[in-house]
């Protein structure tokens, strides 16, 4: 129990500290960057407390995918030069008490629920099926989900559709000058188009009109 | 030292979800990293899922986090998509020249 305390400690300390940095570092990959550590030491922790596959999960979808597409969006943008204006702008510094306000009231709140929670300990009673099924995390997860959320499931594969289609659409352009093949004109093509039968009179050629 | 229990995965959760709020508010930048914030939101949220069911012993809450999982990927594509056709468009990606709207 020492050692899973002392883990614990270790990864959300890391995973607090970056997330400071993703809102405060100067520079945006530096963010992306600090992004990454903090999701890969949630899913050490997620990994810890026994739900593995959750944690191999994110570390491919969050990790292998989102975080890469946020580099490619930040170095494509050329954005990263950009310089941080934390408590520099004059008329921005109007958000930053409201800010500050609205989330440490927020962050007073959850603390709140959390503590209705930890003087209510009889909730914990309840009766653990997790720890007393002998299959393991993933077995146990696919056993649900593929039975009882299969609804889901395929509405959740829907909205990945959506959402692919949409990027394509807003980030596709035609520009002008570009020569492309079209299937449908190539086809559709009659002899009539292409050839053409002519009487070619003798010392006067053809002449081609283009 | 006491045990680690469900209010100190709690408490990480809430932490993280208020470094996000901040980093929304204070943000002087440009909008990916109020992308990258609204990502922190939905990790603290998924931390609250996976700890209370792990705590509790009830697999739904793991399942929902894989859902959130799939609707983070696709919300972080689209607004992706959009901070690249704003940027095409307008030249800018910094939250005090986005003001079209008037807002």
């Amino acid at each position: 129990m020492i050692a899973h305390s002392i883990f614990f400690y270790t990864f959300s300390l890391i995973a607090i500290v970056s997330a400071i940095m993703v809102t405060a570092s100067k520079n945006t990959v530096h963010s992306v960057f600090f992004l990454i550590l903090d999701f890969i030491s949630i899913s050490c922790l997620f990994i810890m407390i026994g739900a593995e596959f959750l944690g191999m999960i994110m570390l491919i979808v969050y990790v292998g995918a989102v975080a890469v597409l946020f580099l490619f969006v930040v170095m494509m943008l050329n954005v990263a030069q950009q310089k941080n204006q934390w408590f520099a702008a004059k008329d921005s510094s109007k958000h930053i008490p409201v800010g500050l306000i609205i989330s440490t009231l927020i962050f007073v709140e959850i603390i709140i629920v959390i503590g209705g929670w930890k003087y209510k300990p009889e909730i914990f009673d309840i009766n653990n099926s997790l720890s007393q099924s002998s299959l393991s995390n993933t077995h146990s997860l696919g056993q649900i989900l593929y039975t009882d959320y299969i609804h889901v499931f395929q509405i959740s594969g829907m909205i990945l559709l959506v959402a692919m289609i949409g990027a394509i659409v807003l980030t596709f352009r035609q520009r002008a000058g570009v020569k492309r093949q079209s299937y449908i004109k190539q086809i559709s093509r009659e002899r009539v188009d292409g050839v053409e039968v002519l009487e070619v009179e003798t010392n006067k050629g053809v002449r081609i009109d283009d | 030292m006491t045990e680690v229990g469900l209010g100190h995965y709690l408490t990480l959760g809430a932490v993280i979800f208020s470094i996000g709020v901040i980093g929304i508010f204070l943000n002087r930048k440009n909008i990916i990293v109020i992308l990258m914030s609204i990502e922190l939101i939905l990790l603290a949220v998924n931390i609250n899922l996976v700890s209370f069911s792990i705590f509790l012993g009830d697999l739904a809450g793991q399942v929902f986090t894989l859902f959130i999982l799939t609707v983070a990927a696709a919300e972080a594509a689209i607004g992706l998509a959009i901070i690249v056709v704003y940027f095409r468009n307008s030249g800018t990606i910094r939250v005090e020249e986005i003001d079209k709207l008037k807002g």
